[in-house]
């Protein structure tokens, strides 16, 4: 299945892109979404452990299976205030 | 009123969207960009968010902080962009009856809001340092 990732901060830069279509086992779950981005981008090797993982636009386990055609989103450690 | 904005944010709307005939205190944090973090001197910050987000997970805190406290009104904006020092980078308000219950809701807002929004800061430094993502101490984990 087909699913769109989208990238912010330390990751958006690291990996030069803010947007990335992942295509991902039908049983996939929300770490393997950080798998898939390791192997293309190994520069983001150093950040992706603490990021977290959204699923259409809320936080979700790393267990959360990812749903076709879902906006996956990896969000590193906020900073916002 | 949850809003991620790229335009300087208002404090009259904010006190406006507060206002109800119930309160008795309503009460607002800004958050302002500072001129130092750690030593050294910073020229200015650029924040980023990913606002659809961003605008439902300060909704979310809100619907956590009326089930803890009775609030009358909540409002919380963050700016995004170029910001200089001084100027406001977030404000988090809420009205109700009383003040005790303002300001430990208000505290637990923007608390909350350092910890989950997704929002990031990227600070730049007056003397040649190389800009930097900056991360929350607070700020969840995986």
């Amino acid at each position: 299945m087909t699913v769109r990732l989208r990238l912010f901060a330390s990751i958006k830069e690291e990996t030069g892109r803010d947007q990335l279509t992942l295509e991902l086992p039908d049983d996939a779950r929300a770490s393997d979404v950080k798998a898939a981005v390791a192997a293309m981008f190994p520069g983001t090797a150093r950040l992706l452990p603490t990021a977290r993982i959204a699923i259409d636009q809320a936080f979700v386990s790393a267990d959360h299976p990812v749903p076709p055609g879902a906006e996956v989103a990896l969000i590193p450690p906020v900073s916002g205030g | 009123m949850f809003q991620i904005v790229q335009e300087p944010i208002r404090l009259d709307p904010l006190y406006d969207h507060l206002a109800d005939p119930r309160a008795g205190a309503v009460l607002v944090f800004t958050g302002t960009v500072r001129n130092h973090h750690e030593g050294e001197d910073v020229s200015g910050l650029t924040y980023e968010a990913y606002a659809e987000m961003a605008e439902k997970e300060m909704a979310r805190i809100a619907a956590d902080m009326q089930q803890r406290w009775p609030l009358h009104r909540i409002a919380m904006v963050h700016r995004v962009g170029a910001l200089a020092i001084g100027e406001i980078a977030v404000a988090v308000g809420v009205s109700a009856s009383h003040r005790a219950e303002a300001f430990e809701a208000c505290r637990y807002g923007i608390d909350a809001l350092k910890a989950q929004v997704p929002i990031w800061k990227k600070e730049a430094y007056v003397a040649g340092a190389q800009d930097r993502w900056l991360e929350n101490p607070e700020s969840c984990r995986s």
